[in-house]
């Protein structure tokens, strides 16, 4: 392991109960890495996203960030390292009952210990880069299923978070806010130096942005391929991922 | 936990203006709560037509703290006609600054002028006759529903009508028991403490007796499930609509009225009166425990005594009043939860206004029947 993984999952296996998902995943993601989490629905790309951010503990294996074993720590360790991640989760799981601007606003407002003027400033900037400054005080039932997105994601900023954690962020976005919001990744990733995992289908904006990534198979749940999805797009010569990479039906599955 | 507090750099934030260009230097970081911030008017000084440049040699390390600073330059540089250079900046904060809009939002539109109190009344009066009105029709769609399933040309699910049932009858049976007998005993050591001035004790079964037929069973059994199954259905219903759970059964054309008021409606119709009556005799129980207790008088005569007190006529005057609570309760409940905004704090609200409309129309009801007897002669 050299200096630069941010974090590593080693043998992790996980499951709700006795419901096995995956096992045997291990991978390393290199600090500044835009890293994706590929495979089918159902896999389970969302449980591992769960299980990085501390929501679902593996039954097996070790999750270490920066070297540090992260089931090992207290919570209250915990806690501080959780400080450096930053989450928007498939549904977006928005706080409905405030409006766009105080769910941007709240975790600085628990959090931090900056003036409200500036907090303000730090809002409308976050929802700035996710085009959304017109909405600051909208509420969550009252804009679209993109916007929500978005919204979810100008809030897994908030903190300036140095791990960023996305699920599905380009889903239901139309193709120019989704090439935007590459640009924003893209530009996230160089400036402040952050350290990206990505949950994503959408094939032209991984091949842009994603430099490393595993692939998950449902059948044998487990990993089946590692790798940028540019390399597994070129060089994998397993059947199913090569489908997936390419949006062909897989040989043999004959259903219309 | 206490705020983490980030160190504070060794190189604090600063920024100058040098002729047409920004000099900035030190680090940048959004969590230093004395980064810089513009001055009102820094920019008068500036040329107009000569662009800003930006010197970032000595800048340190930064986040969107600088990022915000570069903003708030480019909506100043904005106003005051000048082009910016960015050039000078690091490319990806030049670029971060690109996805950023050249103007501020729109403040949002003020507060709405509150409209004056004559027509804030008729407004009040208006939608208080709508929700009555459409309480009314959801009633009467329910009921068809129920008319409909019954004779076989409608839907409606048994597995529904059964797990309401359940939750609303039998989960019921503990606290609708406990709250009955403590009311039974109150009564009974109430009644006591007065009727024994006129060696008048044995009293006491007639007045349990009389009370929780007629009154108490009902009402405190309706009070209840209005609290407990009322709230619950509003809450439900509520977070159904926030998911656009609501919606999704629309669409498919399955009618709320019988897919999800329905099954609410009858299976608190069906097990109130069951609850009454048990409640009425737990009741009686609850009254005879505290009689014996207090008073010198026999199980026989307490029994006889309660059973001459009433008539089956005030048992089916009880009977009413329970199956037009319960389908008071489950009708508000349900459209109190149809109506409710789509947050999560909107379902805490639904689910309160439901227990709060569920006792106040109950006692209101309550009253309402008692007028009702005194004019027929119950
Ligand atoms: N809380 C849970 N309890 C039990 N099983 C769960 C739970 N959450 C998810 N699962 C199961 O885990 C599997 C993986 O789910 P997951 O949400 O991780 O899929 P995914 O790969 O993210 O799919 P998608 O691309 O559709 O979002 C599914 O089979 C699902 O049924
Ligand atoms: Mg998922």
């Amino acid at each position: 392991m050299t200096e630069e993984t941010m974090l590593a999952l080693d043998g992790v296996t996980l499951a709700f109960g006795p419901k096995l998902i995956q096992r045997d995943i291990s991978l390393e993601v290199r600090r500044g890495s835009i890293f994706a989490i590929m495979g089918g629905s159902g896999c389970g790309k969302s449980t591992l996203l769960k299980s990085m951010i501390g929501l679902l503990r593996p039954t097996t294996g070790r999750f270490s960030v920066q070297g540090e074993d992260y089931w090992a720590a207290t919570p209250a360790r915990r806690d501080v390292i959780n400080h450096r991640f930053g989450v928007l989760f498939q549904s977006g799981a928005l706080w409905s009952s405030m409006t766009l601007g105080e769910n941007v606003a709240l975790p600085m407002q628990m959090l931090t210990q900056l003036a409200p003027d500036t907090i303000r400033r730090m809002v409308e900037l976050k929802l700035g880069f996710v085009g959304l400054s017109e909405a600051i005080d909208l509420m969550p039932s009252e804009i679209s299923g993109g916007m929500r997105k978005r919204a979810g994601l100008a809030r897994a900023l908030s903190l300036d978070p140095d791990i960023l954690f996305f699920d599905e962020p380009s889903a239901g976005l139309d193709p120019i806010t989704s090439a935007r919001l590459d640009d924003l990744i893209l530009n996230l990733r160089d400036g402040l130096g952050a350290t990206i995992v990505i949950v994503s289908h959408e094939l032209p904006s991984l091949f842009r942005i994603a430099d490393a990534g595993i692939f998950l198979d449902a059948r044998s749940k487990t990993p089946i391929a590692h790798g940028s999805p540019a390399q597994l797009r070129d060089h994998c010569t397993d059947p199913q991922v090569h489908a997936f990479m390419t949006r062909e039906r897989e040989q043999g599955d004959n259903n219309p | 936990m206490p705020p983490t507090a980030t160190p504070l750099s060794s190189h604090p934030a600063s920024y100058r203006l040098e002729g047409q260009s920004v000099v900035l230097a030190g680090d940048w970081r959004a969590s230093d709560p004395a980064l810089p911030v513009l001055e009102e008017g820094a920019f008068h000084s500036l040329r107009p037509g000569t662009p800003l440049t930006f010197d970032s040699t000595g800048l340190g390390t930064w986040d969107s703290g600088l990022v915000a600073f570069l903003w708030d330059i480019k909506r100043a540089a904005e106003a005051a006609d000048t082009a910016l250079d960015t050039a000078g900046l690091p490319p990806s904060a030049s670029r971060l600054l690109g996805l950023l809009p050249d103007r501020r939002a729109d403040p949002p539109a003020g507060p709405k002028p509150q409209p004056n109190p004559l027509a804030r009344l008729g407004a009040a009066t208006i939608d208080s006759l709508t929700e009555t009105g459409i309480v009314a029709t959801l009633g009467a769609q329910t009921l068809r529903g129920g008319v409909l399933a019954l004779t076989g040309r409608g839907r409606m699910r048994w597995a529904d009508i059964l797990a309401n049932t359940t939750d609303a009858g039998p989960r019921a049976l503990l606290i609708v028991g406990v709250v009955n007998f403590l009311l039974g005993g109150i009564l009974a050591f109430v009644g006591a403490v007065q009727l024994e001035k006129f060696a008048a004790g044995i009293y006491v079964a007639s007045l349990v007796g009389i009370a929780m037929v007629r009154e108490m069973a009902a009402v405190m059994t309706a009070i209840i499930m209005a609290g407990r199954t009322g709230g619950a259905y509003a809450a439900r219903i509520a977070t159904m609509l926030g998911n656009e759970e609501i919606d999704a059964l629309g669409v498919f054309g399955i009618p709320v009225s019988s897919y999800l008021v329905l099954p609410s409606v009858l299976a608190l119709t069906v097990t109130m009166p069951f609850l009454y009556l048990y409640g009425c005799l737990i009741g009686m129980l609850g009254g005879f425990t505290v009689a014996i207790m207090m008073l010198d008088i026999t199980a026989r005569g307490y029994l006889h005594f309660t059973v001459s007190a009433f008539g089956i006529g005030q048992f089916i005057f009880g009977l009413t009043k329970s199956i037009v609570f319960g389908a008071f309760i489950g009708l508000t409940s349900c459209r109190i939860g149809l109506k409710a905004g789509r947050s999560a704090a909107d379902v805490g609200v639904a689910a309160t206004r439901a227990v709060v409309v569920g006792i106040v129309g109950v006692i209101a009801i309550d009253a309402l029947f008692a007028v009702i007897a005194d004019v027929i002669g119950i």
